[in-house]
C-alpha cells in the first residue's frame, strides 16, 4: 500500500481546470431461495461452510447448472432498467487465482451479457438525469475471507486466513452504468443519488433484501478527470465496496480532489484499484489494474446457452412494479408534498417508507415528520441509511397512533423513537419499560397546576390580566414537574380554566 | 469355476442360470486381477470389500427376483477420472493423492444403482492427457498382448483390464480417442457416445465440450448394455441431452444378423493412407471388404477440414484444461506442498510449490499453451479461430452424413507402440488421435471395433465407425455386423490369440 501524502485540491477548484466523468458498477445479490449454479440455500450467515456442495465448492467432476429465479431476477431487472433482454447469451469464465474462489474462476458474463442498453433517469436536486447503462449481467459470489492477525485485516500480513465457502455460488447480477459525463459539480450527487433510486427500484422488485451494510448491495466506483472542455475521458480508478449512499457522495468528491492534486502536479493517475475508509473518508491504493491483469474470459462449456423467450420476458414485464418517475408524480399529489419536501424524502431514500408508513396508518404529514424531521437527522449522525436504522413503517404508525390517542406527546414519542433505535422492542413495550406514558390523572395534574400558580404569583397575575402569552412559563413548570409524561394541551387548558 | 473370459452378458446369464453367484464372480475377478496385475498395472485403487458387499446384495435381490437390470452382478472397473464416494480418485496425478471425493459422478451413481460391484479405479494419462498411460504419475500400464507396449491411452488402465479379463467390462472416458484408441490397441471394443449422452457430471473434467463417458468392453453387445445402463438425461449436467436413448441393444440385435442391406458405408479420404501402418491398413480393408458383402454400399467421401482437427483440437483442450485445472490449488483438498527457503509462506507460494510438485509435465504443458491461447491479444488468433475451424469439421461431418449412413477408418494409425518410444516427443504421440479426435470435435459417436492383428508385428488394429449424433444405434449395428463376420472368420474371439500372463493358470 502506498502511504504518500495525498494533495488534495479545493473541490471549487477541480471544477474550474477539469470535467469529471462517473462510472457504477453495483452488485446486488438476489435472494432467491438457492445459489446461482446448485442446489444449497443462498443464504449467508450461520455456520460457515454449512450451505455447500460439490458444485459451490467446486469439487473436481462437480458441474453447474443455472437457476432460472436467478435469470428470471436478471430479467425483470434489466426490464425496469429499460434494457434490452438477450435472445440468447452465455456464462463466461473469469480467470484468476484467489483462496476464496473455489474453482479459480468466477462464472460470470462477459461480452454477451443477458441486459444491454438500458437507462434510469435519476432526480439530483429538482433535475433529471439520465444515466445511461451498459449491462446488467449475471454472475456467482465469491466465498468470504477473513483474515487473521495481521493489522490491517487485508491478506498481506495475516497470519492465516479463514474462508466461508457459504457465500459462494451466491447470485449477483452486476449493473454497469455508461461513463457519465457532463454532470460537474453534481457528479457525487448523482452517483449517490443513482445508487439511493437503484436500491429503491431493486426493493420495489423484491429480487433483493438490498441492504448495503450486509454487502446485498455493494458500489465500486470509477472516477476519471479530462481536462475542461477537452471531451476527453482520462485515467480511471476504481473505488470497491463503498457501502452507503453518503459514502457513494464522499468518494465520488474525494476522488475529484485527490484526481485533481495528482493531475496538477504534472504526474498521470494510475489505473488502479483503491479501498474506501468509511471512517477517514479516504482511499487507498490497492492492487494495480494493468494490463497485466488478464482473465482470459471464455465461454463457459458446461452451461448450454441462456435463451429466454419472448414471450416469457413479455410475462415478466407485466410483473414490473410501477416506474419510479410516475410512482414519485403519483405519491407527491396524493400526500400532497411540495417540491422541495418530496425531492428531501427521494433524497433520503425514505420514499419507501413514508409510503409504508401511510400505509399503515400514519397521515402523510406525521410520517413525513417523524422520517425526514427526526429519524433521517439521526441516520445522519450516525451514517447509516435511514432503511438499515432498525425503524420500520410499522413502528413509525403505531407511535403517531400513540400520540393521536393522547398516550404520548411528542417529547416522548421521541424518547420512543430512541428506544427502537437501541432496539428495545416495539413502541409498546418500549412505552412500557420506560414508563412513558402520558399521564391522564387528572388529579394529579391538577394539584402540580395549582402548585405552579402558588409558586409563581406574578405569573399568575399577569394571564388573569388576559396576557395569555404568559402561560407558557406555568405550562414548563408543569411538565417539568411532571417529567414530560403530561399532555402539554391538557396542561394549557387546566392553566387557563384555573386563572380565567 | 467362473469362466472370467466369458462376455458379461454371458456372465450376466451364467447368474440368471443359478451357475454362478455374483460373490463367486466377484471374488474370482479380485483373485484374477492379484494373480496378473503385477505384470499389467490395470488398478491404481482396489474396492474389493465395498464389491463383495455390493455383489452380496445383488445375489440377495436375484433371490428376491428383484434384479436391478440386465448387468446386475457383473463387477466393473472404473476409470480413476470418474468420482467415486468412498474411493480415492487420483486422475492418474500426484495433486490428487488420496483424495477421497465425497460423492459419485452419475455414471457411477447409475452404476452402482443398476447392481455392478465396483472392482477399483483403473490407471490413465494424467488428467487423461495422453495417448499411452505413461503419463500416469503412478507408473504406466502394460499391454497384455505385449508387455513392453502400451495399452494406449488416456484409458489404457480399463481397456488392459478388459483384455487381461480382470474386468469383464469398465468405464472410460474419451475426449480425444482416450476409449476408441486404447480399444484399438488392445483388441478390444470402446464407445465414445454422442456429447451429451451420457451424463459428465462427476467425471473430472479435461476438456468440457469434448469429454464423454463411454463403455469399454469385448463385446459390443456388452457396450450397448453398459451405454444403456449409464445413457440418458442427468439434471446436474445442463449439457446432457433430455431425450431418450436410441435402442442400442436392438441395434447390436439387428446388427449381428449379419445383414447390412441398404446401409452406406462412408470411407474418409482424409482418415487413412499416409502415417498409417500397412498391416493397420490391410485390416482395415479386409473388413470394408466384409461389410460390402454383408450388404453395405461402401461410397468414398471427403471431409477436407479433419486435416487442421488436430492443430483445432490441440488449442481448445488445452485452453479449457488450464481453465479446469486451476482449481487444484492446495487450499481445499489434495496435495499440499510447503515451499523450501520461505519463512512464512503465502497462500500463492503454497499454490505456486503445490502445482510445481504435483503436475507433471505433459500437463503443465498444456496448462502453458492453454493459457496462453486465451490471453487477450492472442484469443481470437488460437481459441477463437479453433471454434471457427471447429465449426467447419461440423459442417464436414455433416455433410458426409448426407451421403452415407455412417463413417469408418481405422480407429489409430498403429498398432501399439513400445513403451518409451513416444514419450519424449509430444507431436509423434499427438498423432495417434488424428482419427479419433474428429468425432470429439462435433460431438458425434464413434465405436472402435476390433479388426485383427497386423501382420507384421502381429498386435491389434482397430475398426472405427461414426454415426451422426443422437445415432449411436447406427455404430452399434454396423459394429455388431461386423464383429459376427470377424468371428466367423476367427472361430474365435481375438483375445483367444493373446499370449498367456506370467503366473497365469490357464
Amino acid at each position: 500500500m502506498t502511504t504518500t501524502q495525498e494533495t488534495l485540491v479545493p473541490f471549487e477548484e477541480v471544477l474550474e481546470r477539469y470535467d469529471p466523468a462517473l462510472g457504477l458498477e453495483v452488485h446486488v445479490e438476489l435472494n432467491t431461495a438457492t445459489k446461482m449454479f446448485c442446489g444449497c440455500p443462498a443464504t449467508f450467515g450461520g455456520e460457515p461452510n454449512t450451505n455447500v456442495c460439490p458444485t459451490c465448492l467446486g469439487l473436481p467432476g462437480s458441474m453447474p447448472v443455472v437457476n432460472r429465479k436467478a435469470v428470471e431476477s436478471a430479467i425483470r431487472i434489466g426490464l425496469a432498467l429499460n434494457c434490452s433482454i438477450a435472445e440468447w447469451c452465455r456464462f463466461a469464465r473469469k480467470n484468476y487465482f484467489y483462496p476464496d474462489m473455489p474453482k479459480n474462476f468466477q462464472t460470470s458474463q462477459y461480452d454477451e451479457p443477458i441486459c444491454f442498453d438500458g437507462y434510469m433517469d435519476v432526480d439530483v436536486d429538482g433535475e433529471t438525469v439520465r444515466v445511461e447503462l451498459e449491462r446488467a449481467h449475471m454472475e456467482e459470489d465469491t466465498g468470504k475471507s477473513t483474515h487473521m492477525g495481521g493489522a490491517t485485516g487485508r491478506i498481506h500480513g495475516a497470519d492465516y486466513s479463514l474462508v466461508d465457502y457459504n457465500r459462494a455460488g451466491i447470485p449477483l447480477i452486476e449493473i454497469v452504468t455508461k461513463p457519465i459525463t457532463g454532470v460537474g459539480e453534481k457528479a457525487p450527487a448523482v452517483a449517490r443519488a443513482y445508487v439511493a433510486q437503484l436500491r429503491d427500484l431493486i426493493v420495489a422488485l423484491g429480487v433483493s433484501e438490498a441492504r448495503m451494510d450486509q454487502g446485498n448491495l455493494r458500489a465500486d466506483v470509477n472516477l476519471s478527470l479530462a481536462p475542461k472542455g477537452s471531451g476527453l475521458l482520462g485515467t480511471r480508478t476504481e473505488t470497491k465496496n463503498v457501502n452507503s449512499f453518503r459514502s457513494v457522495e464522499r468518494a465520488v468528491r474525494y476522488e475529484m480532489q485527490r484526481h485533481a492534486g495528482v493531475l496538477d502536479a504534472g504526474r498521470a493517475i494510475l489505473q488502479e484499484t483503491r479501498h474506501w475508509h468509511e471512517d477517514t473518508g479516504i482511499t487507498t491504493s490497492g492492487r494495480e489494474k494493468s494490463d497485466a491483469e488478464d482473465y482470459r474470459y471464455f465461454p463457459e462449456p458446461d452451461l448450454v446457452p441462456v435463451a429466454p423467450s419472448r414471450e416469457w420476458v413479455e410475462e415478466l414485464r407485466g410483473t414490473l412494479p410501477e416506474n419510479p418517475t410516475e410512482r414519485r408524480a403519483r405519491l407527491q399529489a396524493e400526500w400532497g408534498f411540495s417540491d422541495l419536501e418530496m425531492r428531501d424524502t427521494v433524497g433520503a431514500g425514505a420514499l419507501g417508507l413514508v409510503e409504508e408508513t401511510i400505509a399503515a396508518g400514519a397521515s402523510p404529514a406525521a410520517a413525513r415528520k417523524w422520517w425526514l424531521g427526526e429519524l433521517a437527522r439521526r441516520a445522519n449522525d450516525t451514517g447509516a441509511e435511514i432503511s438499515d436504522l432498525g425503524v420500520t413503517p410499522a413502528h413509525v404508525a403505531r407511535v403517531q397512533a400513540l400520540v393521536d390517542e393522547g398516550a404520548l406527546n411528542d417529547k416522548l414519542a421521541r424518547q420512543v423513537l430512541d428506544g427502537l433505535l437501541a432496539g428495545e422492542g416495539t413502541p409498546d413495550e418500549i412505552v412500557a419499560a420506560r414508563g412513558l406514558a402520558v399521564v391522564s390523572d387528572e388529579g394529579a395534574l391538577s394539584a402540580a397546576v395549582d402548585a405552579a400558580i402558588a409558586a409563581n404569583p406574578d405569573v399568575a397575575a399577569k394571564i388573569r390580566d388576559g396576557k395569555v402569552a404568559a402561560a407558557g412559563a406555568l405550562i414548563g413548570a408543569v411538565m417539568k414537574e411532571m417529567k414530560g409524561q403530561a399532555d402539554a394541551g391538557r396542561v394549557r387548558e387546566l392553566v387557563l380554566e384555573k386563572l380565567s | 469355476m467362473t469362466d472370467l473370459r466369458r462376455s458379461a452378458a454371458d456372465l450376466a446369464a451364467e447368474l440368471e442360470s443359478g451357475a454362478t453367484t455374483s460373490v463367486e464372480l466377484t471374488q474370482a475377478s479380485l483373485d484374477r486381477i492379484a494373480e496378473v496385475d503385477g505384470s499389467i498395472h490395470a488398478f491404481l485403487a482396489m474396492n474389493a470389500d465395498d464389491a463383495l458387499a455390493a455383489a452380496k446384495a445383488s445375489d440377495e435381490r436375484r433371490a428376491a427376483g428383484t434384479l436391478a437390470s440386465s448387468l446386475d452382478g457383473v463387477p466393473i472397473a472404473v476409470k480413476d477420472v470418474l468420482a467415486t464416494r468412498g474411493i480415492t480418485t487420483t486422475c492418474g496425478s500426484r495433486i490428487l493423492e488420496g483424495w477421497v471425493p465425497p460423492y459419485d459422478a452419475t455414471v457411477v451413481a447409475r452404476v452402482r444403482a443398476a447392481g455392478l460391484p465396483i472392482l477399483g479405479k483403473t490407471n490413465m494419462d494424467e488428467f487423461a492427457m495422453g495417448s499411452s498411460t505413461e503419463h500416469s504419475a503412478y507408473g504406466t500400464t502394460h499391454n497384455p498382448w505385449d508387455l513392453s507396449r502400451i495399452p494406449g491411452g488416456s484409458g489404457g488402465g480399463s481397456a488392459a483390464a478388459v483384455a487381461s479379463f480382470q474386468a469383464p467390462i469398465a468405464l472410460g472416458t474419451d475426449t480425444g480417442g482416450s476409449i476408441r484408441q486404447p480399444g484399438a490397441v488392445t483388441g478390444t471394443v470402446g464407445v465414445k457416445p454422442t456429447y451429451g449422452g451420457v451424463s459428465r457430471y462427476g467425471l473430472v473434467a479435461l476438456a468440457n465440450s469434448l469429454d464423454q463417458v463411454g463403455p469399454v468392453t469385448r463385446t459390443v453387445l456388452d457396450s450397448a448394455l453398459l451405454h444403456e445402463i449409464i445413457g440418458g438425461h442427468d439434471p446436474k449436467d445442463s449439457t446432457s441431452i433430455d431425450r431418450p436413448l436410441p435402442a442400442l441393444v436392438e441395434a447390436v440385435k439387428e446388427g449381428a444378423s449379419g445383414d447390412l442391406t441398404g446401409v452406406r458405408v462412408g470411407v474418409v479420404t482424409e482418415l487413412g493412407g499416409e502415417g498409417y501402418q500397412a498391416g493397420v491398413l490391410a485390416r482395415f480393408h479386409e473388413s470394408l471388404e466384409l461389410l460390402t458383402k454383408a450388404g453395405a454400399e461402401v461410397v468414398e467421401v471427403s471431409c477436407p477440414h479433419f486435416v487442421h482437427a488436430l492443430a483445432t483440437y490441440y488449442l481448445i483442450l488445452p485452453a479449457e484444461a488450464s481453465s479446469n485445472l486451476a482449481r487444484f490449488d492446495a487450499m481445499r483438498y489434495g496435495l499440499r506442498v510447503l515451499p523450501d527457503g520461505i519463512e512464512a509462506p503465502s497462500a500463492e507460494d503454497v499454490m505456486r510449490a503445490t502445482r510445481e510438485a504435483g503436475f507433471g509435465d505433459e500437463v503443465k504443458r498444456r496448462i502453458i499453451i492453454g493459457t496462453y491461447a486465451l490471453s487477450s491479444g492472442y484469443y481470437d488468433a488460437y481459441y477463437g479461430q479453433a471454434q471457427k475451424v471447429r465449426t467447419l469439421i461440423s459442417q464436414d461431418f455433416a455433410a458426409a452424413f448426407e451421403r452415407a449412413d455412417v463413417l469408418v477408418s481405422p480407429t489409430a494409425p498403429t498398432t501399439a507402440f513400445a513403451i518409451g518410444e513416444k514419450v519424449d516427443d509430444p507431436m509423434a504421440m499427438y498423432l495417434n488421435d488424428l482419427a479419433t479426435i474428429p468425432a470429439n470435435l462435433a460431438g458425434v459417436p464413434g465405436i472402435s471395433v476390433p479388426s485383427g492383428l497386423a501382420d507384421e508385428d502381429g498386435l491389434p488394429a482397430g475398426f472405427q465407425i461414426l454415426a451422426p449424433a443422437l445415432a449411436d444405434d447406427r455404430c452399434y449395428r454396423v459394429g455388431a455386423a461386423l464383429e459376427t463376420l470377424l468371428l466367423e472368420q476367427w472361430g474365435g474371439p481375438l483375445l483367444d490369440k493373446a499370449p498367456a500372463l506370467d503366473g497365469e493358470t490357464r
